[in-house]
């Protein structure tokens, strides 16, 4: 236990929980979108992400820049990210599209029982991360420095980087226009609809199919997102780079309240500052540890997390 | 094992295996399991006259120590036979079985190994049970607070507890020394007629041996289990909880035992991987193996001890005896790369096309069937 470490660094653990928070909070809200409608956790969902990570770097890649390049300025940057962040999102999307095609919708037509579905998805999520693994002959990959670490300002003591801000602001204006579409837009009512009662909601009308597509590209979308700003935050991936960051955003969905899209965000943010907290108190080897832990607790003793569940009553 | 995927394939085959009288039948499963203990043995083949080296032949694996493919399939299809117990009958979705499989062999490792900090240098026996009630323990506490919830959250819950098992292993330096991993374990007991000791480093097949027994062991206590008060309270609860729960089931109780169960047998599992290894460090416990696992459940047929075999068998052994294969009409092909992604896209294809498995359990496929039956009204309303 190592109180100083903890009480020392508390602002700059803070910033740091709550920008990795961010991230595990974009990548929650796919588990939570697709939990919420169809009550399957997407397992495959992590390797969305991963798809995301990989196309934003072959797109820097085909647009010049190495692990070598000196940092672009300002106007081939944006550039860069705007590519970037287009073409991981769209993949991530398609993705998670493809899998829903290929993999959950064939069970549905079929009725077939719960556990069919769980075992597709960890077959899908193993088949993604495994085409990539070969493809890539399982080596990380660094990334071109897009963005040099600047200190923007200080808080309390505690360095905020051009980066984290970035993360920060990124996440707040998705998660702030993804809960206003789900909750005023047309095609957002169909979603909660889905969620509330999905045969009632199709016989008034709702496509049902098409609502869980739209469900699995948004949470692609999202994704993809995510991995643009872990790129340019961590500047590696690797063909297993989701499977860490997918049970943590797991755990953080559960923990904001599975199927609740704020709580998505809540709990993401919440498990990125627990996360540095245990990092500080018990010592870096035990970050990984924490959300697990934290899952493990909160499935005993409130199951439901702390916003509640239902995608279908989610509205404020 | 090659005769056990015929009968449960054909139905006209079947009916005339369960048509023989008793002994007949008696007498064939002995003389399978016979076969089964004198497969690893070269002087079987010699004996037979076939050529064994760089010439391809039935079942002899080229590429790789014959014995040693035969102890890791029996490892394989013991954890498949364990595994079965909780996903087939009690229809929960374990992900993580490697992690109780990784307990059981830490657990050995550290009570036996002289270079352990533990310092405990017990015999690999004295350690088995220990390794198994480890391994059962945490099948309970993992289990308790999951089992409760719906299904789904288990899932989740093991597939995190197997990959924190297994990076606790590669981080810690105290007990359980990083990536060095643990050496120096010891082997079983015994001694051979000669003097020697029964269970060496080179010679894999007293291994197998020990295992083929434990799984002979282990299959007759599923068996028997499965056919008792527990065995229909497990089939109870996987076809419908509620209603199981309102029979007055109490179901909880019931598939927190197949967890413990199944985990229990992973311990064992991975108690013998450890005497024969004499060396184990965290990269023998990675997440896919897991994965392996369920698949050799799923696509042998899960609820049927039959299918875990036939699958286990096919998961390790048929992707070995390929290279072998591959050698002879001059292919280079390393099936382990692949095996993953092959295993993947079978578990998808399966459970679209033939969820009960190759060697179904006959009240599963029906319960597939029955569903799937009460789908085809939905398909015709015009908007889906």
């Amino acid at each position: 236990m190592n109180f100083d470490e903890l009480f020392g660094n508390f602002p700059a653990l803070t910033i740091t929980g709550l920008e990795q928070g961010a991230i595990y909070a974009l990548v929650a809200l796919g588990y939570t979108l697709v939990y919420g409608v169809l009550r399957l956790i997407n397992f495959a969902h992590s390797e969305v992400f991963m798809v995301g990570t990989f196309t934003a770097l072959w797109t820097w890649e085909a647009l010049g820049y190495d692990q070598n390049s000196p940092s672009p300025a300002i106007g081939p940057l944006i550039l860069a990210l705007v590519a970037g962040l287009v073409v991981a999102a769209v993949a991530s999307a398609a993705t998670a599209v493809t899998v829903e095609l290929v993999a959950y919708r064939p069970l549905r037509r079929r009725n077939a029982p719960p556990l069919a579905f769980l075992i597709t998805a960890i077959g899908a999520s193993f088949v993604l991360a495994e085409s990539f693994g070969i493809g890539t002959s399982r080596a990380p990959f660094g990334m071109p420095v897009l963005i040099p670490s600047e200190t923007a300002f200080t808080v309390f003591g505690a360095a905020v980087t051009n980066i984290q801000l970035l993360i920060l602001g990124v996440t707040l204006v998705m998660m702030v226009s993804l809960d206003q579409f789900v909750n005023r837009s047309r095609l957002g009512r169909g979603i909660r609809a889905v969620a509330q009662d999905a045969d009632t909601a199709a016989l008034m009308g709702v496509n049902k199919n098409r609502v869980i597509l739209l469900v699995f590209v948004l949470g692609g979308l999202m994704a993809g997102v995510a991995a643009l700003l872990w790129n340019v935050r961590y500047g590696y991936t690797k063909f297993n780079v989701g499977f860490l960051i997918g049970l943590k955003a797991f755990a953080a969905a559960v923990l904001g309240g599975i199927g609740n899209l704020r709580g998505a965000l809540l709990g993401g943010l919440l498990l990125g500052v627990a996360e540095n907290y245990a990092a500080g108190l018990f010592g870096g080897d035990w970050k990984d540890f924490t959300g697990f832990v934290l899952l493990i607790v909160l499935l005993m003793f409130r199951p439901t997390g702390l916003l509640g569940e239902s995608l279908g009553r989610a509205r404020a | 094992m090659t005769a056990t995927v015929d009968k449960g394939r054909s139905p006209a085959l079947k009916g005339r295996w369960a048509a023989m009288p008793k002994q007949v039948r008696w007498a064939a499963i002995a003389a399978l399991i016979v076969l089964l203990y004198i497969l690893p043995n070269r002087w079987f083949y010699e004996y037979l006259g076939f050529p064994i080296g760089s010439e391809y032949f039935a079942f002899y694996t080229t590429r790789s120590d014959f014995a040693g493919v035969l102890f890791d399939t029996a490892v394989f299809v013991l954890l498949a036979v364990g595994l079965n117990v909780v996903v087939g009958f009690a229809g929960l979705l374990d992900l993580g079985y490697f992690g109780f499989y990784a307990l059981g062999a830490y657990t050995v490792a550290l009570l036996t190994s002289p270079e352990s900090r533990l310092g405990t240098n017990w015999p690999w026996l004295a350690a088995v049970p220990v390794a198994v009630m480890v391994a059962m323990v945490s099948g309970v506490i993992l289990g308790g607070p999951t089992l409760r919830l719906r299904g789904d959250y288990l899932a989740i819950v093991t597939l995190g507890f197997a990959e924190m098992i297994r990076l606790y292993a590669a981080r810690n330096e105290g007990v359980m020394q990083g990536q060095r991993g643990i050496p120096a374990i010891p082997h079983p007991p015994g001694t051979g007629s000669d003097g020697k000791p029964l269970f060496g480093v080179v010679d894999a097949r007293p291994y197998y041996w020990l295992l083929l027994t434990l799984i002979l062991l282990v299959i007759v206590l599923v068996r028997n289990l499965a056919n008792s008060r527990v065995g229909r309270a497990w089939v109870a609860t996987r076809e419908d909880e509620d209603a199981a729960e309102v029979m007055g089931v109490p179901t909880f109780k019931y598939k927190l035992w197949a967890f413990a169960i199944g985990a229990a047998v992973a311990g064992l599992t991975g108690a013998v991987f450890a005497g024969k290894q004499t060396f184990i460090n965290s990269d023998q416990f990675v997440l896919e193996s897991s994965i392996l696992v369920l698949a050799a459940v799923i696509l042998g047929g899960a609820g049927n001890i039959k299918g875990a075999i036939v699958g286990g068998a096919i998961t390790w052994y048929l992707p070995e005896w390929l290279r072998g294969a591959g050698d002879l009409v001059g292919v280079e092909f390393d099936a382990a790369e692949y095996r993953i992604l092959v295993f993947g896209v079978v578990i998808i294809v399966m459970m679209i096309f033939r969820p009960q498995g190759i060697v179904p359990n006959r009240r599963r496929a029906a319960e597939f069937a029955d569903r799937r039956q009460e789908a085809v009204p939905q398909e015709k309303v015009p908007s889906e």
